[in-house]
C-alpha cells in the first residue's frame, strides 16, 4: 500500500488532484475516526477530517517520501484536534455534555423507531459509555490512547506521530489506561 | 502496601506495553496469585482496554472524498492537459506530427520571402527589387523571380513565374511560354512541390 501511496505522491506533486482524491479514499477512515474519538462530534470530526486531508495536499511538498505517510498524515490530523480542542476549552466540557447527550437522545429515538433488542440498545449505550470516558481524558492522554487501541499502532509510531520522546508517549500511556479503568471499572 | 502496588502497577502497564522480561513476568505473577487487591486493578486494566478496542471501526460520512475534492485549491491547467494526452495518445502523435510539420512549412516560407532572388540571364537589369527584360533585348530559358517583381519590355523565350511580386508586361513585351503570379503559401508550396517532381524525373 505504502508503494501505491509514494506513486500518488508524485502525481499530487505535480498537481494531481485526481491522484490525491485515491489517497483521501485509502485513509479517510482511520482519520475520520482520530477525529471523531479526538472531538466527539460527528459534524466537527468530519470538519477536522477534511481540514486534515487539505492541509495535507497544500503541504504535500514537506512530506518526506523516506518516511511513513500514514504517520505524518496522522500528525496533520492529531494537531488539528488538539489545536481545536484547545480553542474550546472554557466551555468545551459543558459542550460535550451536550453532545454527549444529544448522541444518546439520537440513539434512543433510533432505537424506539425501529424496535431495536435490548442486547442492541445495551451495546450501544456501552459504546457510548466508553466513547465518553475517552473523551473525559485530557487531551495529551486522550490522542495517545486512540492511536494505540483504536488505531493499534506501535508506541514508536505514536512517538513520531505526536513528536514525543517513546519515554514520555509510554508514561502517557500508562496514566490513560489508569484513567480510563477509574472510569469504566464499574460498567 | 502502598509502596508494593505501585511498584506492581508500573510492572502490568510494563506487561500491557508487551515490554517484561521473562523473570518480571513470573514476578508479577506471583504477586497477582497472592494479592486480591492487585489482581482486581490487573483485571480492571484488562476489561478497560477491552473496552475501549470494541469502540474502533467507524467509517468517514458519505461523499467525503468529494467534498475534499471540492475544497482543494484549483487544479493547474497543464496537468489536466496532461492527463488527456496520458489518455489519447495516438492523437497526440498525429496532432503534433501536423503541427510541426506546418510549423516548419511556414517557417520555411517565411524564411524565403525575405530573399529577393531571380534566375540569372545575361541581358537582365535588376532596380531595387524589379528585375527588367529591357526593349529589344531576348532572354532564352525561363525566369523565376522570387520576392520581387519583373517587367518585361522585350521578349522571353521561356516561362515566366514571379513569386511573392507581380509582372509588368509591357505593350512590346513578349512571352513565349507560361505566366505565373505565386502569392499564397499554398501556391509556393504547390510551385515547389512541382519542381522538386519534375527534379525527380529529370
Amino acid at each position: 500500500m505504502e508503494l501505491i501511496v509514494q506513486r500518488r505522491i508524485k502525481q499530487v506533486l505535480k498537481g494531481d488532484q485526481n491522484a490525491f482524491g485515491e489517497i483521501v479514499e485509502l485513509y479517510k477512515d482511520k482519520v475520520y475516526q482520530i477525529c471523531y474519538r479526538m472531538l466527539w462530534d460527528r459534524y466537527e470530526a468530519e470538519d477536522a477530517a477534511q481540514e486534515t486531508f487539505i492541509k495535507a495536499f497544500i503541504n504535500i511538498h514537506t512530506y518526506d517520501p523516506g518516511k511513513k505517510f500514514a504517520t505524518w498524515l496522522y500528525r496533520i490530523a492529531t494537531n488539528l484536534c488538539i489545536d481545536r480542542i484547545r480553542k474550546k476549552k472554557p466551555d468545551y466540557h459543558l459542550d460535550a455534555e451536550v453532545a454527549g447527550t444529544e448522541g444518546l437522545n439520537m440513539y434512543s429515538q433510533v432505537a424506539s423507531a425501529e424496535k431495536l433488542p435490548e442486547e442492541a440498545v445495551e451495546n450501544l449505550e456501552l459504546k457510548e459509555t466508553i466513547q465518553a470516558a475517552i473523551f473525559k481524558l485530557p487531551e495529551k492522554y486522550r490522542s495517545v490512547i486512540v492511536l494505540k487501541y483504536i488505531e493499534e499502532l506501535q508506541l514508536q509510531e505514536i512517538a513520531e506521530i505526536l513528536e514525543l520522546p517513546l519515554g514520555t508517549v509510554k508514561t502517557r500511556v500508562h496514566r490513560g489506561r489508569e484513567a480510563l479503568r477509574k472510569y469504566l471499572r464499574n460498567v | 502496601m502502598a509502596s508494593c502496588q505501585k511498584e506492581i502497577v508500573r510492572l502490568m502497564h510494563r506487561y500491557l506495553d508487551g515490554e517484561l522480561v521473562s523473570g518480571e513476568k513470573r514476578k508479577l505473577k506471583a504477586h497477582l496469585e497472592s494479592c486480591d487487591n492487585c489482581q482486581q486493578h490487573f483485571l480492571e486494566l484488562k476489561k478497560t482496554i477491552a473496552f475501549v478496542q470494541s469502540a474502533s471501526h467507524l467509517q468517514a460520512p458519505e461523499g467525503f472524498t468529494e467534498n475534499v475534492l471540492l475544497s482543494l485549491p484549483k487544479e493547474v491547467k497543464t496537468i489536466g492537459m496532461q492527463r488527456w494526452i496520458r489518455k489519447h495518445p495516438f492523437f497526440v502523435a498525429a496532432s503534433l506530427f501536423l503541427t510541426l510539420m506546418t510549423g516548419g512549412f511556414f517557417s520555411l516560407w517565411q524564411q524565403e520571402t525575405e530573399n529577393f532572388a531571380f534566375t540569372k540571364h545575361e541581358n537582365l537589369q535588376v532596380e531595387n527589387d524589379t528585375v527588367i527584360i529591357p526593349a529589344g533585348e531576348k532572354v532564352k530559358g525561363d525566369i523565376v523571380v522570387e520576392n520581387g517583381n519583373i517587367r518585361i519590355e522585350g521578349e522571353v523565350q521561356g516561362n515566366v513565374t514571379v513569386i511573392n511580386g507581380e509582372q509588368y508586361m509591357a505593350s512590346a513585351g513578349n512571352v513565349t511560354g507560361d505566366i505565373e503570379e505565386i502569392d499564397e503559401a499554398f501556391g509556393w508550396m504547390w510551385f515547389k512541390l512541382k519542381k522538386t517532381a519534375a527534379g525527380v524525373f529529370d
